[in-house]
């Protein structure tokens, strides 16, 4: 409770000190990433996320037969607890500035609200690849595990296009989480319609039969559906990708940060 | 120095803040009083870049906010202690807030010791802490970058007494050393023991702005006598016009010294004398409150 700390002359001048420079990106995007392990809720998704896919992995080990134990198959079952836990994390990065009204620290120490936003995109972006990496190792190793006690067959047989569709899908889910977060600036409606708007549409299209065609092209989820089923994205593939992707990502994006550039931050 | 020019602010038919102009001059600390909903801290919040103003403009060390480079080594600002993430520890929130400004680790620790969160203290949630607790961190961290200026909105709620005591004259050394201050309140002996100057809004205008004796002079001066009908009498004869208070005191609109002659001349007797401590602005502010009050009753 003492102020001696603070008995140095400040400067008088009318002018900001010229000598204090912008704040680089860096350090923003270095924030941003910690703000998303130091809360609890940031804390025990991650770590939800990694024992969920651990726990997927086991359960696999055991109920497939030893001819499906590949590297490829481990990589798969990685990808369904985290496709569906890693846009959460996308969410809570922007929701949670509204929720827990830290916006209004956020963007006095840094007015640009663009800025935040790239910082906080690239931030969930890293954290989704990391995931990925984790994931592959993780596979790898059970791949191991498959090999020396189930009897597995073993195969690395794994193509770059695997890979790198596996990377697309998660990224595309943290992206499309991230975008929803932004515009709703809430983290229940959020999280709520990221996971009922795809389902309601799914049901939609198959009761439609006129609409199981167009399916492809308007829902994120069928258009990623071979992901899970060959594991590798075709020619056709792709387009759906690009259609639905704008429709369900980058529109949603878009308007979100439209609305956060002209929202008023406020405590209540 | 903050300079704040024509500032308005319209929700829908609602005018929040109408043409607001005021200074907060350096080394000196500026008092920003209003009742609830005057319009004081949806003005903070456009002084920091936070709500768009519908017109008018407001700078800092003769910048806008938005143009401060690195803001928060320029402006230490509280606009809402609570509002923090619940789940981070005080150390936490002055930790994100450091790296923000690029300033060293030790900087945490130092703040943390002045506002007396240290030890423990500093490593438990914010959810957990009272408000008082919520205020100091917030001062702490407006504090962290070592600013020239200080906007701070209503930094006492919830301190006690020594914390009131002790912000006051933390408020008051920043002054002296040249900062600028603002802070709002909306009670006025809160503010009045550490302002220097006081702007005061009342629905979304300025209603005063001038320095703190000479908004507490035009309260006038109290008279207390013997004999009050006496008192009465010479006040009469001598021209002043003057209010009964209720314990039978008179509140003068007259300096001391014209007061004191007046009685001299009569030769009443005079048992109490002094300025109306702020009396007028008191009831300038109650009248504020009021004229909100009928407005509800009738709409």
């Amino acid at each position: 409770m003492s102020t001696a700390t603070h008995q140095a002359p400040l400067h008088l001048d009318a002018s900001p000190d010229p000598s204090v420079t912008p704040v680089p990106f860096t350090r923003l995007l270095r924030v941003e990433l910690r703000k998303l392990v130091d809360t609890r809720a940031g804390f025990w998704l991650l770590t939800a996320i990694g024992l969920i896919t651990v726990a997927v992995i086991v359960v696999f080990l055991f109920v497939a037969d030893p001819d499906q134990l590949t590297f490829v198959n481990f990589v798969g079952a990685t990808a369904t607890p985290q496709s569906i836990l890693l846009p959460v994390l996308g969410i809570l990065a922007v929701t949670a500035e509204w929720s827990q009204r830290t916006g209004l620290v956020t963007f006095t120490l840094e007015p640009s609200r663009i800025r935040i936003a790239v910082a906080k995109l690239v931030a969930v972006t890293l954290v989704g690849l990391l995931a990925v990496v984790v994931a592959l190792g993780i596979a790898a190793l059970s791949n191991l595990a498959g090999m020396a006690f189930m009897d597995g067959a073993g195969s690395w047989n794994v193509g770059a296009a695997n890979v790198r569709d596996f990377f697309a899908v998660q990224l595309i889910g943290i992206v499309q989480g991230f975008a929803f977060g932004m515009l709703l600036m809430n983290t229940a409606a959020a999280i709520v319609l990221y996971y009922v708007v795809p389902i309601a549409w799914t049901v939609l299209f198959s009761m439609v039969g006129a609409l199981e065609n167009a399916a492809p092209w308007l829902d994120v989820n069928t258009a990623m559906a071979p992901a899970f089923d060959q594991q590798t994205f075709r020619g056709g593939d792709w387009a759906h990708i690009a259609v639905a992707g704008t429709i369900w990502v980058v529109v949603p994006l878009a308007l979100g940060l439209v609305r956060l550039l002209r929202r008023e931050v406020k405590s209540a | 120095m903050i300079t704040v020019e024509e500032l308005s602010k319209r929700y829908g038919a609602h005018q929040s803040v109408d043409r607001v102009s005021f200074r907060a001059q350096p080394g000196s600390v500026t008092g920003f009083l209003g009742p609830n909903g005057a319009g004081k801290s949806t003005t903070m919040r456009m002084m920091t870049g936070l709500t768009p103003p519908s017109a008018g403009r407001s700078t800092i060390l003769g910048v806008p906010y938005a143009k401060l480079p690195n803001p928060g080594r320029h402006v230490g600002v509280l606009l809402d202690a609570s509002a923090q993430h619940s789940g981070r520890t005080g150390r936490e929130v002055l930790r994100l807030g450091a790296t923000v400004m690029g300033l060293r680790r030790q900087r945490v620790n130092e703040m943390l010791e002045i506002v007396g969160l240290s030890g423990d203290e500093g490593d438990r949630r914010v959810g957990n802490y009272s408000l008082g607790m919520r205020q100091r961190l917030g001062i702490a961290h407006a504090l962290l970058g070592d600013p020239q200026v200080l906007i701070l909105d209503e930094p006492a709620n919830g301190l006690d007494p020594a914390g009131i005591h002790w912000m006051r004259g933390l408020l008051k050394s920043f002054a002296d050393r040249g900062g600028t201050v603002l802070l709002s309140s909306h009670l006025l002996h809160e503010i009045e023991v550490v302002a220097d100057h006081l702007v005061v809004i009342g629905r979304g205008a300025i209603v005063a702005d001038g320095s703190k004796a000479e908004l507490l002079n035009a309260a006038g001066t109290l008279v207390r006598g013997a004999d009050p009908d006496a008192l009465a009498r010479c006040l009469d004869n001598a021209g002043y016009v003057y209010q009964i208070e209720p314990d039978g005191a008179y509140v003068v609109d007259a300096t001391r010294e014209q007061i004191a002659t007046a009685t001299a001349r009569h030769g009443v007797v005079v048992t109490e004398l002094r300025g109306a401590d702020g009396a007028g602005l008191e009831d300038m502010f109650l009248q504020l409150t009021a004229d909100d009050a009928r407005e509800k009753v009738t709409a």
